[in-house]
């Protein structure tokens, strides 16, 4: 073990360099499959014909897959077909695509958990379909929602390290790299990951149980 | 031509493929066992009338569950080397599941004995048993009912992280597809027949969540 070597400058700020791109990979997707999974999961609710099956066995699909398959779907056979994406984009494309499925049924699961009467006495009281959606469901779905999306996010910090079997530029690649130049640095940069790793998303969980106790 | 659907491929390399299968399915059940083994004791530490015993299990809760698998997996795949114990990929990759798993399963359990109703144990103590036989006997098998479908829903999660071997040559369903794909220059066959291997063993699995989970909401009512 090599602590003094590891936490050298250089190697501490490719350490740093890695989770940087591992933040903006995480930010990017989880900002696209939050708008992707609330558009899936919407229409699933709102079960528009023909295309509410399709988007069911899809997601049902996705969400059986590893992670690691998407990621390999997307970098090496997309482009077969002529859809080259850049290495980033690439990882936030399956990121995306993933994480969406998850968040698509958290969304799906918490418009259904508003009880029918509040939408029957919703419009019967003569708001129409919109202002019921806007006034009624919607506040009530999403203190349902929001912990489980933020534990979502979560994952998905977590998971952007799987983008190392693309080689993507991110912290557990860096570290792979600096392994190579020397085995010693392996457990103190591998400590210092983890403690990268573990602030951001405790502080994320944190969040998310000050929301469940404020709306619970 | 890479683009193309050859079928073929999954004949030609059937024993790549179901080498890979064997060692997923072998990957994600040993995992299971020792990941609900592990997270059985951490849960029964997180709430047993001891504190330091619950600082533990908290901690490695906590701890565990917002570090990624890989970087629990490179722990024992870079760093147990470092400290004179090397491991092969299958091992450190199914250790990796079975510490990252057990802090899913723990939490799991902890609900599931904390919705049993404090009487059942206050009158289990109260006919003599101990703190370990009342987890034992009154406590487990009722908690056990209510966190089936949660450990069901982690084990279709340890199916597909179990993916993670690829990584660490762990000779499971990715690792072998990569191999194959190299030989065959097919990335669209090999990684669909991956894809239709995975589920196989996960879509019969959600099927019986969703089931238990309906089973268990009209019995509730």
């Amino acid at each position: 073990m090599d602590f003094a070597g590891a936490y050298s400058w250089p190697n501490l700020s490719f350490i740093l360099q890695g989770f940087g791109v591992t933040l903006l990979v995480a930010t990017l997707s989880i900002a696209f499959s939050f708008v992707l999974g609330t558009l899936l999961g919407a229409i699933r609710y709102a079960r528009i014909p023909i295309l509410y099956r399709v988007l069911a066995v899809i997601i049902d699909l996705i969400r059986n897959l590893p992670l690691l398959l998407i990621i390999y779907f997307i970098y090496i056979v997309l482009p077969l077909v002529g859809v080259k994406l850049p290495l980033l984009w690439a990882a936030v494309s399956a990121l995306t695509i993933f994480e969406g499925a998850m968040i698509s049924e958290i969304v799906r699961g918490g418009l259904n958990s508003v009880d029918r009467g509040q939408i029957e006495a919703a419009r019967s009281s003569g708001l129409g379909y919109m202002q019921t959606m806007r006034c009624i469901i919607l506040p009530l779905a999403l203190r349902r929602m929001v912990p489980p999306i933020v534990s979502q996010f979560i994952s998905l910090l977590k998971d952007t390290s799987l983008c190392v079997i693309i080689l993507l530029p991110e912290m557990m690649h860096n570290i792979q790299i600096l392994q190579g130049h020397s085995p010693n640095y392996v457990i103190p940069s591998l400590l210092l990951a983890a403690v990268l790793y573990f602030a951001v998303n405790y502080t994320l969980s944190i969040i998310a149980r000050r929301l469940e106790a404020k709306t619970a | 031509m890479e683009g193309k659907f050859d079928i073929h491929i999954l004949f030609d390399h059937w024993d790549r493929f179901s080498a890979g299968f064997l060692h997923t399915i072998g990957s994600s059940a040993l995992a299971l066992v020792g990941s609900f083994i592990l997270g059985t004791i951490i849960a029964v530490m997180r709430i047993a009338p001891l504190k330091p015993l619950n600082w533990i299990g908290t901690a490695y809760v906590e701890f565990i569950r917002n570090i990624p698998l890989l970087l629990v997996v490179f722990v024992f795949f870079l760093g147990l080397p470092t400290l004179g114990v090397p491991l092969d990929g299958f091992t450190s990759g199914t250790l990796g599941l079975m510490v990252y798993t057990a802090s899913f399963i723990a939490e799991a359990i902890r609900a599931g004995i904390q919705s049993v109703p404090s009487g059942q144990s206050e009158a289990a103590r109260a006919t003599g048993l101990s703190y370990m036989q009342t987890m034992v006997h009154i406590i487990l098998p009722q908690a056990i009912k209510i966190v089936l479908p949660s450990i069901s829903n982690q084990f279709i999660n340890l199916v597909k992280n179990s993916s993670i071997l690829a990584v660490v040559s762990g000779f499971d369903l990715m690792y072998y597809a990569d191999l194959i794909n190299a030989d065959t220059f097919l990335p669209l066959t090999v990684y669909t027949i991956v894809a239709l291997f995975y589920l196989i063993l996960t879509l019969p699995l959600s099927m019986a969540v969703h089931y238990m989970e309906r089973r268990f909401r009209a019995a509730d009512r």
